[in-house]
């Protein structure tokens, strides 16, 4: 008999929910890890830039305290070395918490770095991955190297940061996540390299922090992937915060200095600049953990750095199983998690429901706030549908203008034949708390009607969802 | 408070029928369980047995009114005490169940009695058998807007939840049209089956016949349902046949003396039983020896049956009935027989109850008593074999290398070859043949 039933390699959120649901399910699992429990998200991704981010916010708040009818007596100041205490503290809170849920659950836990011998075989080896600082430790009874067996082997490996050639990150003048969020000084000047979700929270925390921030796009508009008039909104918000916005160019070559950058830079024209700035970030993707892992040598399917899986997340090897960012795109961790449950589910014989990737809600935690799910008016468009929009602005939100007089826009896309929600984009305060209302619209098949039907509660911010849904039927209210 | 009788629904399925009459007149006292009237099916009479106590104050729905749509207020009971004569027909509101608009004054008397097609009783597409469909509210939508019956639709959401996929498959598959559900079918039509070939249109086949020529007889509920039920079965069902001849002498020999052994009951013997109760028994334990034949298909799964239920094709008047003896291999002879008469007098009638016909896992169709010699069958879905069985007559036949004469009946299987292949079909010929030509092995 094998070890296990399931070992599932890489403890992020795709793993270590994986782990957990295994282990409800009966089976025998055991999960493997080579550098920090509850992976990149609670380490080293979405949980600790959220602690940033909301410093940031209350420095903001307390820099206009005089709007709320406030007066800031004596100092009010950034510690940075604080601020990046705290954000440390809340991964470890996080990763003890995986900690925990591994020893209530009985998953085993097996330190260091796996690699598939054969089907249903892995060998782990001590870790050769330098680990980021500040890190911890492993959890005290976890298993070392050695070969084990299991009947399944999810790879929940993840991702990191892509790197472009000639402008590799170094840790010091350019930067990824890693050092982003620990910054021991904060830079006078910085070029952010990229205006996906990672790229424009970045330029979002360090602009709020007083630094001078230049984003370099190579697509014409920031945050790709949502609808233009989204991206159009955002960069007329974060432009007004003072960041300088460049797209449509891209990055030729980086010349570093003793304590600064200076990036060579040309747009779609051919038109050239140089900006010189403390420190660059690259935020240019990230690329799937597909090495070291013995997947070539079982045969196991790759396609651009990920991990080709079906509908229920089975490679094209018997018994092998991809999750998560290693399993491709959209890399969030949502969906990791989503898959982790199909997957095992599924091993189960439990018929769970294929995922639907259009039904995958994405939140970016800028200033201000971007969410979204289901198509953009374009690719709704490209997709052939006759569509309706609707569109509703927050300065006609009360609650909105209560907070204090933050702007924002919500846009939802309905197929005009038979009322079906293809998407909705907000731009706006709280819109990441606000677009599970639309996922669970999108999932039950809702059409107009039924959202016009539902009451949303007065006074919130909610309401510009509504007021967006009776836009695209031209029976908005308080518009 | 005046109670409303509804239409009701005699099966799963069933979207209108005829009310063919009433056995109460209006003003009659009703107590709960009098028969109050009939209603007509294209398969059956059913009777209305009264639920509530009171007065019929009024008819709204006269007998003879073809196509009553399930639910539809049919007449009204004063309570005690009430006025029976001051309760006019349910306008709208009130206790009717959210009619929709109500009538136009285009006369009075409409007001009173509105026309039977008036007004369905709910607006949405819910009710065949008064089951809620489970449906998105999208699928709801793209179903209607393209006349499809959420009913006829499989799930495929959480729950069985219909979701849009599943309606724009049906929509593709061209099933589940909203009006082929109003026959007791027993099975849904499947929405993912390939389009059926339609014949030539009414206009079309009129041309080719001097007008005057010929009379016009409109379809009852009946015929469609055999024309529709046919068609899809031929056009869906791969067909497979096999015949085989059936040495009958010993089986008439032991009817005899099983006849003649009868007690008697009521100066009449108590059962008398025919060749085709005989055959019906022997397919019966035909499929008990051969399980494997005893299935029905689904585009997912195979049904293998635990019991052999046979259904025996029953001619009468404008069509034909295929009443179900259940789990015939357990029952005697004298079950089978005595069972059979009770069910053809009744099919006869259409006093047969939905339970009754719908369902089996075999059929036999018998025209030995027109003296055809053989004939091959349509299967009839959830069936997989069908078996058309000829009348038993003297031939010659070889025997030891001698001409002999013999009692033969030639019998042809129909199987469903996805379900039935040709071998085990002949499997269970051969198994049947067993039977019918040692007869005594049937009494054990």
């Amino acid at each position: 008999m094998a070890d296990y039933d399931i070992i599932v390699i890489g403890s992020g959120p795709g793993g270590y929910i994986a782990a957990i649901r295994a282990a409800q399910l009966g089976f025998r699992t055991a999960i493997v890890e080579r550098e920090h429990l509850a992976g990149i998200c609670s380490n080293w991704g979405c949980i600790p830039t959220k602690a940033l981010l909301r410093s940031a916010e209350i420095l903001h708040y307390g820099q206009h305290a005089k709007d709320y009818g406030l007066t800031l007596e004596g100092s009010f100041k950034a510690d940075l070395d604080a601020i990046v205490k705290r954000s440390r503290g809340i991964a470890t809170r996080m990763n003890n918490g995986v900690q925990f849920l591994m020893k209530k659950n009985k998953v085993d836990v097996i330190w260091g770095e796996a690699k598939l011998t054969k089907p249903g075989t892995i060998t782990v080896a001590p870790t050769k991955k330098p680990a980021m600082q500040p890190q911890t430790p492993p959890p005290k009874n976890a298993k070392g190297e050695g070969t084990y067996t299991a009947d399944h082997i999810i790879v929940a490996t993840g991702a990191r940061p892509r790197a472009l050639p000639g402008i590799e990150p170094d840790g010091k003048l350019i930067w990824t996540y890693f050092e982003s969020m620990v910054p021991a000084k904060m830079p006078k000047s910085l070029l952010v390299m990229g205006s996906g979700a990672i790229g424009i929270e970045f330029a979002s925390f360090y602009r709020t922090m007083g630094v001078e921030v230049t984003v370099v796009e190579v697509l014409p508009q920031v945050v790709p992937v949502e609808d233009a008039e989204i991206g159009a909104f955002a960069r007329k918000a974060f432009e007004k915060q003072g960041m300088k916005i460049i797209t449509s160019a891209k990055v030729t070559k980086v010349e570093k200095g003793a304590d600064s950058v200076t990036a060579h830079i040309e747009d779609e024209k051919g038109g050239k600049q140089t900006i010189t700035a403390d420190r660059m970030i690259s935020a240019v993707g990230v690329v799937g953990n597909i090495e070291n892992l013995g997947l070539e040598a079982l045969g196991v399917k790759t396609d651009r750095g990920c991990i080709v899986i079906d509908d229920l997340c089975r490679t094209n090897v018997k018994g092998v199983y991809a999750i998560g960012d290693v399993a491709g795109p959209p890399m969030l961790a949502h969906k990791a998690e989503h898959e982790a449950v199909i997957c095992v589910e599924a091993i189960k014989g439990l018929h769970p429901h294929p995922m639907d990737k259009l039904m995958i809600p994405g939140c970016t935690y800028c200033h201000p706030q971007i969410a979204s799910v289901g198509l953009t008016e374009a690719k709704a468009k490209a997709a052939g549908h006759e569509i309706k929009v609707g569109r509703f602005n927050f300065v006609a939100n009360g609650k909105a203008v209560a907070l204090g007089g933050d702007s924002g826009l919500a846009k939802t896309i309905f197929d005009a034949k038979t009322g079906k929600l293809l998407g909705a984009h907000l731009v706006g305060p709280e819109v990441t708390e606000l677009i599970q209302g639309f996922v669970v619209a999108m999932n039950l098949e809702t059409t107009e009607e039924e959202l016009m039907h539902t009451i949303f509660p007065h006074p919130t911010l909610s309401e510009v969802m509504k007021e967006s849904v009776l836009d695209a039927y031209g029976k908005v209210l308080n518009a | 408070m005046p109670t409303n009788i509804l239409m009701p629904a005699l099966s799963p399925t069933m979207e209108k029928g005829n009310l063919a009459k009433w056995l109460k007149k209006e003003g009659d006292t009703i107590k709960s369980g009098d028969i109050i009237a009939e209603i007509e099916t294209d398969k059956a009479t059913m009777e209305v047995e009264a639920v509530d106590e009171g007065v019929l104050a009024k008819i709204v729905v006269p007998e003879g009114t073809a196509d009553v749509a399930v639910n539809e207020v049919i007449g009204v009971i004063a309570g005690e005490g009430e006025d029976a004569k001051s309760i006019s027909a349910p306008a709208a509101g009130g206790a009717a169940p959210a009619k929709a608009e109500a009538p136009k004054a285009e006369a009075p008397a409409a007001a009173a009695a509105p026309a039977p097609a008036a007004a369905a009783p709910t607006a949405t597409p819910a009710s065949a058998g008064g089951s809620r469909a489970f449906a998105s509210p999208l699928a709801r939508r793209i179903a209607k807007d393209a006349g499809l019956d959420l009913n006829a639709i499989k799930g495929s959401g959480p729950h069985g939840r219909i979701v849009e996929k599943d309606v724009e498959a049906a929509k593709k598959g061209g099933g589940a049209k909203a009006a082929s559900a109003a026959a007791a079918a027993p099975s849904a039509p499947k929405p993912a089956a390939a389009p059926l070939a339609s014949g030539p249109s009414d206009e079309q086949v009129k041309k080719l016949f001097e007008p005057g020529s010929y009379e016009e007889v409109p379809h009852d509920g009946m015929r469609k349902t055999i024309a529709r039920r046919l068609t899809e079965a031929k056009q869906t069902v791969p067909h497979f046949y096999v015949t085989v001849d059936c040495e009958l002498d010993a089986l008439l020999k032991l009817r005899g003396e099983l006849n003649a052994a009868a007690p008697e009951k009521d100066g009449k013997p108590a059962y008398k039983l025919s060749v085709n109760d005989m055959v019906i028994k022997a397919l019966a334990l035909a499929l008990r020896a051969v399980p494997d034949a005893n299935v029905s298909w689904t585009d997912n799964t195979m049904l293998k049956h635990k019991h052999a239920d046979v259904g025996v094709a029953v001619s009468i008047p404008g069509g034909l009935i295929t009443p179900i003896i259940r789990d015939a291999c357990h029952k005697s002879l004298s079950q089978i027989s005595n069972e059979m008469k009770d069910m053809a007098a009744r099919a006869k009638a259409r006093k047969l109850k939905p339970e009754e016909y719908q369902g089996g896992t075999t059929a036999v169709s018998n025209l030995g008593m027109f003296g055809v010699k053989d004939f091959a069958a349509i299967v009839n879905p959830p069936h997989a074999t069908i078996l058309a069985v000829g009348a038993g007559e003297q031939r010659v036949i070889v025997k030891g290398g001698q001409p002999a004469v013999a009692t033969v009946m030639s019998v042809t299987l129909s199987t469903d070859h996805r379900a039935v292949d040709g071998a085990l079909g002949a499997e269970l010929l051969a198994a049947f043949k067993g039977y019918i030509e040692k007869p005594m092995a049937m009494l054990v």
